[in-house]
This record gives C-alpha cells, sequence and structure tokens, in this order.
C-alpha cells in the first residue's frame, strides 16, 4: 500500500502541476482583444489588485449577490484554507511558528469546512434553480470534498492515527525517499481521495481557482480611452 | 421548428406583491424565435446564406468557428471553464424573472454552449460526458442556441454579480457569431447592419432625408423659442462632430434629446457637426459579437472625423454606442488618445487633447454646466416628475467623467441641475443593478415582442412603485433603444408611453438661449 500511495502522489502531483500549467498558460497566452471591465472598475493597476483581493478574498460580488451561498461558501473556502495551512506540518520540519499557532484553529476549520460544503450541497436539493443547473459532477465534487473532509476528522477526533509516520512518510515522499505509511484504513481512504482531487483539478470547475485571475471583466483596467488595447489579430486587421 | 406566431397576444406579467423569485417553467419561451436572416440579407455582409444541406458540413464549421473564437478571446475561454454552478446569477436575469423559462437564468444560458465546449474542447466531456453534462452538437442544440441567445440582451447585469465575473453577454456574442457563420443569422440585426454600410445609418435614412430633417428641426425650433438654433450637416473644420443614434432624427421621444443637444452647443458657442457617413452611433456588430464587423461600422466615425477634420467627438444619447465608443473606439479606430502606432497617431494627432476623446453628450453638458457657461430656468421642468433608468451598457460597460461611477452620477447631476423634482427608484434597481429595459441586444424587433414585454417586468416594477408614491410622471433615460422599448412595453404594464424621455430633453425644456453666449 505504501508504495501503491506513494506513486499514485507522485503521479497525482504531477498531473495537478502539469495540468494546471498548461491550463495557466492558455488562459495566459489567449489575447483578451476588446476593453471589456464590468464598470464601474478601477482606473489604476493598483485599483485592480484591490479589487481582485476583495474578490479572492472576501468574494465582494458573491456577497452582492446572495448571502446563503456567500456564507456556505466562505465557510467552505476558509475553512479550507485554514485546514490547508494546518497540514503544511506534515511538509515541513522544522514547523513555523505561524504554523504552529495556527494548529488549533485548523481543528475547527475542518467543521466550517464540512459545515459549509453541506449547505452548498442542500441548496443543490433544495432550491428549484440550482438543482436544474446541478449536473452529476457537481453532485460527485461535493461528495469528493465532503469525504476528504470527513475521512479527515474522524482520524482527528474518533480514531487517531500515527500522524508521526504520515509525516516521515511525507518527508520521505518529497526528498524521494519513500517510508513506510503507516496501515491505517482511514488514512488510506484520505489520501486516494485527496490524490483524486489533485488529479480532478485541471480538468473540472475547480478551475475557477486560477481563471477568476484572468477574467476580463475582473482584471481590466478602466481606461479605454487613455490606452490603445489591441491584440495581435486584431492588429493584423490594421494591415490591409 | 415552429415559427414565432406574431399575432399571439401578448401579455405583461402581473406585478408581484413582494420580489419573490419565480418557480421555473420549463421551455416557457422556447417558442419566442426570432426571425431568421434570409440570404440576401446574410450575404450583404459576408456571412452565408443559409445552413449547409448537410448537417455534417454545419457541425464542423461551427465547432471550427468555436475553436477559432476559444483562440481569440481570453473572455470566452475562461469564462466557459470557470463557472461552478454556484447559482449566484439564477435570479438575476429580467427575462428568466419575467419569463420563468429556466433557460433565461444566466448560467443555464451560457449551459447551451458550455455543453458543447465541454464534449468537444476538453477531456472530461470528450471522456465522460453525460458525467460532466456535455453534449454532441446536434441540429436541435443549434436552434436552442438561436432561440435563447436570442432572448439575451447581453445586458452584463449577471456579469455584476459571479464571483468570477463570468460575463454571459461574452457568451451570447460567441453564440451569434458562430450562428452567423454557419449562415443562421438574425434578420432584425444582419438587416440592419447592412442598411449602416449601404446607406450610413440603422433606420436607412439617405443623406438628403437627413438634411430635410434637419432643417425642419431648425425651423421647428426657431418657432418655439425664437432663436436660430442650427442642426449643421457635414460642416468641415466644425469644433464638435456629433455622432448619435440614427433614431434621434426621427422618432420620439428620441429627437427632442438632438433638440436639446443642438441648444446646448448654440448656448455654450460650440461649432459642430453631424456627418452623413456617420449618421449613426449605434454598432450592432457588437451585438452579434463580430469583430470585424464591429470594427467596419466603427471605421466610418473615423473617416467622417478625418474628413471633417474637427477637434472632438461627441457621442449622443445610445446606451451600447457608448459602450462601442468609449471601450472599443480607441482599440478599433484609435478615436481615443495613447497610441503609439500610426493608425491612430494620424487621427489622435488632430483631436484635442484637452478632452475626453470620444465625450459623452452628458459629460460635454456637465463640463459646460460646471463652468457656468449654461443657464437654466428649473421651473420650465415643474410639470415633470422625474426618476432615472441607468441604461445597462452605460452603467456596466462604460464611463463617463474621470472617476468609477461617473456613468451614474452625471447624468443624475445634470438633471437636478435643471428640474427641481427628482425621485430614484429602488437601489437595487439602479446603476450597476439596474434592470435592462428588456429590449436592449439586438431584440428590438416585433416578433420579440412577448420576451420585451415580460423582460420589462422588474424595471416595471420599480417604476410602478415611484409612481405611486412619489407621482413620478417622467422616466429619464440616455439609451435610444430604451426609450423605443419603453415607449412600446409601457402601455402593457398600464402606463403612458410619453412617461419615457432624454436627459437632453430635460435640457432642452430649461435650457436659456437668448443672450447667454
Amino acid at each position: 500500500m505504501t508504495i501503491f500511495i506513494a506513486i499514485l502522489f507522485y503521479l497525482a502531483t504531477a498531473l495537478f502541476v502539469a495540468g494546471l500549467a498548461y491550463k495557466v498558460l492558455d488562459f495566459a497566452r489567449t489575447p483578451a482583444p476588446l476593453s471589456i471591465p464590468t464598470t464601474p472598475a478601477p482606473t489604476t493597476r493598483g485599483g485592480v489588485v484591490f479589487r481582485m483581493f476583495r474578490e479572492v478574498v472576501f468574494f465582494e460580488s458573491l456577497f452582492k449577490a446572495n448571502l446563503w451561498i456567500w456564507i456556505f461558501a466562505a465557510l467552505f473556502h476558509f475553512g479550507l484554507a485554514l485546514v490547508a495551512v494546518r497540514h503544511l506540518r506534515y511538509f515541513i520540519e522544522p514547523v513555523w511558528s505561524w504554523v504552529a499557532f495556527a494548529q488549533p484553529f485548523g481543528m475547527y476549520a475542518g467543521f466550517a469546512m464540512v459545515a459549509g460544503l453541506g449547505g452548498l450541497w442542500a441548496r443543490r436539493f433544495l432550491v428549484e434553480r440550482i438543482r436544474y443547473i446541478s449536473t452529476v459532477s457537481d453532485h460527485l465534487m461535493l461528495a469528493l470534498l465532503v469525504l476528504i473532509g470527513l475521512s479527515g476528522l474522524a482520524m482527528k477526533f474518533l480514531v487517531h492515527t500515527d500522524i508521526v509516520g504520515v509525516k516521515a512518510f511525507f518527508l520521505g515522499l518529497m526528498r524521494f525517499d519513500i517510508q513506510p505509511l503507516p496501515d491505517d484504513p482511514l488514512l488510506c481512504v484520505h489520501l486516494l481521495l485527496v490524490a483524486g482531487l489533485l488529479i480532478v483539478f485541471p480538468f473540472s470547475k475547480l478551475l475557477h481557482a486560477p481563471g477568476v485571475f484572468f477574467s476580463p471583466s475582473r482584471n481590466q483596467v478602466d481606461n479605454p480611452r487613455e490606452t490603445r488595447h489591441l491584440a495581435p489579430w486584431a492588429a493584423a486587421l490594421e494591415k490591409n | 421548428m415552429a415559427a414565432p406566431d406574431a399575432k399571439a397576444k401578448v401579455e405583461a406579467p402581473a406585478f408581484r406583491e413582494f420580489p419573490v423569485v419565480p418557480a421555473i417553467q420549463p421551455d416557457a419561451t422556447g417558442n419566442v424565435r426570432s426571425y431568421v436572416a434570409n440570404d440576401k440579407i446574410q450575404e450583404a455582409i459576408g456571412f452565408p446564406g443559409k445552413l449547409a444541406e448537410d448537417w455534417r458540413e454545419t457541425h464542423d464549421k461551427a465547432i471550427e468557428r468555436m475553436g477559432d473564437l476559444l483562440e481569440r478571446y481570453r473572455s470566452l475561454k475562461v469564462y466557459l471553464d470557470a463557472c461552478v454552478h454556484c447559482g449566484a446569477c439564477t435570479d438575476k436575469c429580467h427575462y428568466f424573472i419575467g419569463t420563468n423559462d429556466p433557460k433565461n437564468m444566466p448560467v443555464a444560458r451560457q449551459e447551451l454552449m458550455r455543453s458543447v465546449y465541454r464534449r468537444y474542447f476538453t477531456p472530461a466531456g470528450k471522456w465522460f460526458p453525460s458525467l460532466v453534462g456535455a453534449r454532441d452538437l446536434t441540429r436541435e442544440v443549434l436552434d436552442e442556441w438561436y432561440t435563447y441567445y436570442w432572448q439575451c440582451s447581453e445586458c452584463r447585469r449577471c456579469s455584476v454579480f459571479c464571483p468570477y465575473g463570468i460575463d454571459t453577454a461574452e457568451i451570447t456574442m460567441a453564440g451569434r457569431e458562430i450562428l452567423d457563420a454557419v449562415g443562421y443569422g438574425q434578420k432584425y440585426s444582419n438587416e440592419i447592419i447592412g442598411k449602416v454600410h449601404k446607406i450610413g445609418n440603422n433606420l436607412g435614412l439617405p443623406g438628403p432625408a437627413l438634411e430635410d430633417t434637419l432643417n425642419g428641426l431648425e425651423e421647428d425650433v426657431k418657432e418655439d423659442t425664437g432663436i436660430d438654433v442650427r442642426y449643421p450637416l457635414d460642416v468641415e473644420g466644425a469644433e464638435v462632430l456629433l455622432v448619435t443614434p440614427s433614431a434621434d432624427f426621427f422618432a420620439e421621444p428620441h429627437i427632442e434629446s438632438l433638440i436639446g443637444y443642438g441648444k446646448v452647443f448654440h448656448a455654450a458657442g460650440i461649432s459642430w457637426t453631424l456627418s452623413s457617413k456617420a449618421s449613426e452611433a449605434g454598432n450592432f456588430g457588437m451585438f452579434i459579437g463580430n469583430y470585424e464587423q464591429l470594427r467596419k461600422i466603427a471605421l466610418r466615425v473615423r473617416e467622417a472625423a478625418l474628413e471633417l477634420g474637427v477637434k472632438r467627438i461627441v457621442v449622443g444619447e445610445c446606451g451600447h454606442a457608448w459602450r462601442v465608443a468609449y471601450a472599443f473606439w480607441n482599440t478599433l479606430t484609435g478615436i481615443g488618445a495613447g497610441a503609439d502606432d500610426p493608425f491612430a497617431i494620424e487621427l489622435q494627432k488632430q483631436l484635442d487633447p484637452n478632452y475626453k476623446q470620444p465625450a459623452h453628450i452628458c459629460e460635454v453638458t456637465w463640463d459646460l454646466i460646471r463652468q457656468g457657461r449654461l443657464k437654466f430656468d428649473k421651473e420650465a421642468n415643474d410639470g415633470r416628475i422625474i426618476t432615472f433608468h441607468d441604461s445597462c451598457n452605460v452603467a456596466r460597460a462604460s464611463r463617463m467623467g474621470d472617476t468609477p461611477g461617473g456613468q451614474f452620477d452625471i447624468p443624475r447631476n445634470i438633471i437636478t441641475a435643471v428640474a427641481n423634482k427628482y425621485f430614484e427608484m429602488a437601489p437595487e434597481t439602479t446603476r450597476e443593478k439596474t434592470f435592462c429595459c428588456g429590449g436592449g441586444g439586438g431584440l428590438l424587433t416585433d416578433e420579440l415582442l412577448d420576451i420585451r414585454v415580460k423582460g420589462a417586468l422588474p424595471r416595471m416594477e420599480a417604476l410602478k412603485r415611484v409612481v405611486d408614491d412619489h407621482g413620478v410622471n417622467f422616466m429619464a433615460t440616455i439609451c435610444a433603444i430604451c426609450k423605443a422599448q419603453f415607449t412600446k412595453v409601457l402601455p402593457y404594464y398600464g402606463f403612458k408611453m410619453g412617461l419615457v424621455g432624454g436627459v437632453h430633453q430635460l435640457v432642452s425644456t430649461a435650457i436659456r438661449l437668448g443672450n447667454e453666449q
């Protein structure tokens, strides 16, 4: 099992990094020929950075749109962020002080994360409009994340796993020196699901994470009268 | 594919006592279809006349065009990838609110194309189509595109609320562009584009008729005010070239605003001219999402400006035209500033750098008011109790003045400078959250009246409240399409059609002309 999970993680990480890099480069190289920020929009680059910051950290537009979705989405994403910080301790030695500081918060954030996911999932059944637009993959994605959250929480609060062994495994993995993984079915499930998440990331709607940074309606400066935006293919039209 | 029954009785939906989100009613407006362009209309502007006999050929051409657009537009690529089906946009579209048809929910409208995108352009859709809601492009899908991409007014309201800024207008434009590329165009828009190229404006008003109209206008204003206000055409060396929607030349209430622009220039002593070559500010190339048409139509204005040698270019009251002028003209034609290429510099060195190029007529008027160069008798507007309808393209796709949101403040500042009685509609229906009039984006055609009336519901509800609470009897707006659409649909909701008018109509009523210059 150790070898299988080790290979799987190498594979999943490679796919995740390569897939994401491909998509990001693809977004970046595709021109945005016209100035289309959703106005009112900032008139300076600094203003756009601030707008993007509010969008990415506070989900500003979602807050304007729907308070329920915002609450659940915020619970999930902030929960996930803290949980991720908490998990850093498995990959670094010695553990940075701020990561150590975040440990207790990260523990409860796991509940927030699962609660947020639960809320989002419930909406897919209870709200007719959202039921209408939900696909099988939307449900599977939620199932995947919920199971990752629940299996993680179970290892913390129900059946403790050997976290010293887990850390040794991941530190070894990073040095290409494979150490034995603690023999714990819950841990195996948790890790398999996380590997699955890494693999589907670049092929799924999880692309909203890099996508938001490339969204012309949010990342463009509102200065079309002062600056001439011209995509290469559009400039070519001026030649003939 | 049933032809739309133009004679079917069109009825306005009832006002909602509380603005609750409607329950969905699948395919409620699946039978409301815009007329398809014939081969003459299509070929006149360089599109295939009709769909190929062989479906395979149409299919391949559509997918190929989609691939091209994905390479050309980052917006399309990112928007098709980024949606998570969160549902934030589902209750934001006026057409969904008015029709209850779930395919008018922005995400569902996008999904019509996203499902095809996934099938042909993503590994997930190629290998697991049913899992991710991917589907083949079939004739039925193409028909569905035609139906629902012609039930979107490209108003961008959904993009305000989307956490990733996904703008359904970009998807609709791509959809229409693909449809045109396979010979499945819309009669209304493509016919109008043909007219612009052939005659110079959307309404097909030829030069001599335009001259007559403007002469008549001068006589009317003289009779009305006793002052010789000029409405000049093709005057070389004028300072300002005014480009305005052609509806301003004869439609009511549009013409009242044209009269107002002339009075503003007269009172301020600014020499100005209209152009018979660029006698249209509107640019339906944007509606159909075709960059080449968008550019070609915009280039008329560049040519007119170069020929007439004007120093400033000003745009009249027209929503989508202002978007094209403000956001796209610099890119398309070099009308603007900051260029370093010969094509744009040729024009930019002619234009006066002390003014914004192009400028909105409201920016011009407001600047003059601030400089104290215009005087008003506000009491002349006392018979009017006024509210302001923000037009979608001005509100969410452009700006006026130097600060974000100037597009909201400047028209309001003008109104309160020229009139005493002004009331706002509900804040969730104004400024960047404004509701479309229901007739924008190429839908201002009779066979779509059903959709237009239903799509106006949220605006009509907000209007009803200020009519009941404050006795509002004048809804000012700065868009030719809004004016035409409201004139048509207001009666369906029990209002008088004369309730809508232009901001410069108010200016026209109150402005002092006599010896102020």
